[in-house]
């Protein structure tokens, strides 16, 4: 019932229990599909019809709330996020030339995965940190003060 | 329950964590092993300390001793000097950037002595992982005060004496807010919590979650018992990882302890509360946005009444407080709302935690008595301005709010008295900017974060903060056109009037109080394609004036592409062709020499 390049048999039992889980729980939209994300790594449409008949939910309320938080992705990502905060803070200390620079070099924009799937790159409004401002997330890690010379040097070192 | 000689309580905070902290923690557990210190000397991990801008740092207690900007390498000294002869290491102490003077003892830090603690009261004095360390700081007893002693409209009553209100930004009574859902109809009720914090340049919520969560969970249980609910749920962002696993992990003990769950305490009152965790919606954090998230629908508001008191979550009474305003409410039950009310000025009693950040020296947390002045907070606790520039404005309550200019500095923190210059006191995020800040692109930036954040459902915000935006863009981009700044206050008036929740109907705040105090910048970028503050590249030249240039080479080295040419002696120049923009230049001229 699903297939799709991207989802393994390993992954495709891990959903059919996250859904087997959530079926009754009202409002579980949310957490099925962010949980459904972590396993594949983004949300492909052929996965958001799936889980919506797995929930028994109009496909057009699933497909709503994929589309309406930032946190989902319907299209692949890279190996690793990097996540520039463009909240307040960073913006007053700089941030803007460290996006640019990093957009430029490797050829994306916010929202943009470059071709060898290396790097999504996400603008995102204040991580909570900062009193370290400009600051920027490599996947899990944080990294603060970042000149433009330096975020591309952090990046040089994730393949 | 201290058999211990010294607790180093070292500050696990996000700042702290970012610049280090870790490694410091593994070189410092490593040498007290080697010196066998391990069994007299342990290490706590705490949550954020506050003092974002010196970490890592360090407070050695009982002593209260604070150390800074610690290095793996600093592991074997501090250990040889201090904690086995006795002697700090003066190197690692506190110096005070204008006198030199070392202060080795936290308290007595400018940065700290002008701050009061109530919400924050616990940051960086306990393990926030132990259920026990929250209970030895009389943890949980206004808890149980509570349940057992009170009758729910004792409980509101003192809530109402204490003048809380909310800490979330809109200021509401808390008192009020419980007393309406108390007196609500329905079987099942609910208490939520906020820990959206969307508000982009604060980060309190996060500190409060990180150090002390216990603190949240209790004045949650007292909501619950005020007004009869069975159900809690913390609504708080995907981006606070840390505070999720912290909250988890309290609420697992707190059950454990019977502190939560059925019949509390044996009181037979019964209440459980679960996290649910955000999606990246700014607009999830407005309470009926925040509701119907919850309940699995794509995050937007809805028209109030009925209020969420009377039909809030699944349509049931429910109480949404934020997650500084619930910190307090055990310490309010525990000493009475007179107390709390002991502080503060006539409309806004206690503390408010603010979020220091932008161009400031002493970048952090702080908590501060209401009616402290703003220039007392930026200048005394937040050691002014750095690299000796001029103070612009303040900007407080984030997209919702506005900014502040220097003659309106004096003006107290208190909710009517900082809404009269034309801010907010929101939700405590203080954005302090110097001279090189330009006001049009400041006001661009946040109605491109409101247009991006838009949920979309009503027309004036949808639509209306995009011609905002188009309108700031032009006037950045040198093609700004007279009359353009007269629609502009055309748009932002039927904006606040007609939008459908708080987003949109504040959304115009950053450009009419920007227009307010600093109108003849809009007027240079329209009138004269200058931008005064040299931040809109567009209106810039890129050239150096020869008479200004003091021939440093500083423009030279920072510059990415190698686009200024520079001897020793000589005045620098740019190379259009090569020049990308950047602006680099611009910020490392000392002497305002690039044009
Ligand atoms: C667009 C918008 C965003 C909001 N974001 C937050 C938020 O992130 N955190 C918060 O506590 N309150 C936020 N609020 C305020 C809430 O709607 C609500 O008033 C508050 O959580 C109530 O708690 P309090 O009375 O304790 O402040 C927001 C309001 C609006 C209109
Ligand atoms: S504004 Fe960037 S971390 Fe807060």
């Amino acid at each position: 019932m699903l297939s799709h390049p991207d989802i393994t048999p390993e992954m495709k039992q891990r959903i059919d229990e996250i859904i087997a889980s959530h079926k009754d729980t009202p409002g579980a939209v949310i957490p099925v599909l962010r949980m459904c994300q972590d396993v594949v790594g983004y949300l492909p449409v052929e996965l958001i019809d799936y889980i919506s008949r797995g929930l028994n939910l109009p496909r057009s309320d699933v497909y709503g709330v994929a589309t309406f938080y930032s946190l989902f992705s319907l299209t692949p990502r890279g190996r690793h996020t990097v996540r520039v905060c463009l909240g307040t803070a960073c913006y007053v200390k700089g941030v803007k030339e460290a996006m640019d620079r990093i957009g430029r070099t490797y050829g994306i924009g916010s929202g943009e995965t470059t071709d060898d799937r290396r790097f999504s790159l996400e603008a995102v409004r204040c991580l909570g940190a900062c009193g370290l401002a400009p600051v920027m997330m490599v996947d899990q890690h944080t990294y603060g003060g970042i000149k433009p010379d330096q975020a591309l040097e952090i990046l040089e070192k994730y393949e | 329950m201290n058999q211990h000689r010294l607790d180093l309580m070292l500050c696990g905070g996000t700042g702290c964590h970012a610049s280090g902290a870790s490694e410091f923690k593994e070189a410092l557990g490593a040498e007290l092993e080697r010196q066998n210190l391990d069994r007299e000397i342990r290490i706590i991990e705490t949550g954020c300390n506050g003092f974002c801008a010196v970490g890592p740092v360090m407070l050695v207690q009982p002593e209260g001793i604070f150390y800074q900007q610690l290095q793996p390498g600093d592991a074997e000294e501090l250990v040889e000097e201090h904690f086995l002869k006795g002697r700090p290491v003066q190197r690692l102490l506190y110096k005070e950037p204008a006198s030199k003077e070392t202060i080795p003892i936290m308290d007595e830090i400018p940065f700290f002595a002008n701050q009061m603690f109530r919400a924050m009261r616990n940051k960086g004095q306990i393990d926030p992982e132990s259920i026990d360390e929250y209970i030895a700081r009389d943890g949980y007893f206004g808890m149980a005060r509570a349940v057992n002693e009170l009758t729910p409209e004792e409980i509101i009553e003192e809530v109402k004496t204490s003048g809380l209100r909310g800490r979330g930004g809109a200021g509401f009574p808390a008192g009020v807010k419980w007393g309406f859902a108390a007196k609500a109809e329905g079987d099942i009720k609910y208490v939520l919590c906020n820990a959206d914090e969307g508000d982009p340049g604060a980060f309190m919520d996060r500190s409060i979650l990180e150090a002390d969560p216990h603190a949240v969970l209790e004045g949650m249980i007292i909501a619950a018992r005020a007004i009869g609910a069975s159900r809690g749920y913390i609504y708080c962002r995907t981006e606070y990882p840390l505070a999720i696993d912290r909250l988890s992990l309290a609420i697992e003990n707190a059950r454990n302890y019977g502190l939560l769950g059925e019949d509390i305490l044996g009181s037979g009152f019964d209440f459980d509360i679960d996290i649910y965790q955000g999606a990246g919606a700014f607009v999830c954090g407005e309470e009926t946005a925040l509701m119907r998230s919850i309940e699995g629908k794509r995050g937007m508001p809805r028209p109030r009444p009925p209020f969420p008191a009377n039909k809030g979550l699944w349509d049931r009474p429910t109480v949404l407080n934020n997650v500084e305003t619930m910190a307090n409410v055990g310490q309010i039950i525990l000493n009475g709302g007179e107390w709390y009310a002991s502080v503060g000025t006539e409309s806004s009693k206690g503390t408010k935690v603010f979020a220091m950040s932008g161009d400031v020296n002493n970048i952090g947390l702080v908590e501060v008595p209401m009616g402290i002045t703003l220039r007392k907070m930026i200048f005394d606790i937040g050691g002014g301005i750095p690299k000796k520039r001029k103070f612009k404005a303040v900007q407080l309550g984030g997209p919702s709010g506005g900014c502040v200019p220097e003659k309106y500095l004096d003006t107290p923190v208190d909710y009517e008295e900082i809404a009269k210059v034309g801010a907010i006191m929101g939700s405590g995020g203080v954005i302090v900017m110097d001279e090189k800040t330009c006001m049009v692109d400041m006001a661009r930036f946040f109605m491109d974060f409101i247009q991006d954040e838009s949920c979309g459902k009503c027309t004036p915000c949808r639509e209306g903060t995009r011609r905002i935006l188009e309108i700031l863009d032009k006037i950045a981009s040198g093609h700004g056109t007279p009359g353009d700044i007269e629609i502009l206050e055309d748009l932002c008036d039927v904006i606040k009037t007609s939008s459908l929740c708080g987003l949109g109907q504040t959304a115009p705040n950053p450009v009419l109080s920007t227009l307010r105090y600093f109108r003849e910048e809009y007027d240079a970028h329209v009138y004269e394609k200058r931008c005064p503050a040299k931040r809109c590249a567009a209106l810039l030249k890129f050239t150096v004036d020869p008479d200004k240039c003091k021939k440093c080479g500083m423009c030279y080295k920072v510059c990415p592409s190698g686009a200024i040419t520079w001897q020793k002696k000589e005045v620098a120049s740019i190379d259009r062709e090569k020049c990308v923009q950047c602006l680099a230049c611009y910020d490392a001229c000392r002497y305002d020499a690039i044009e």
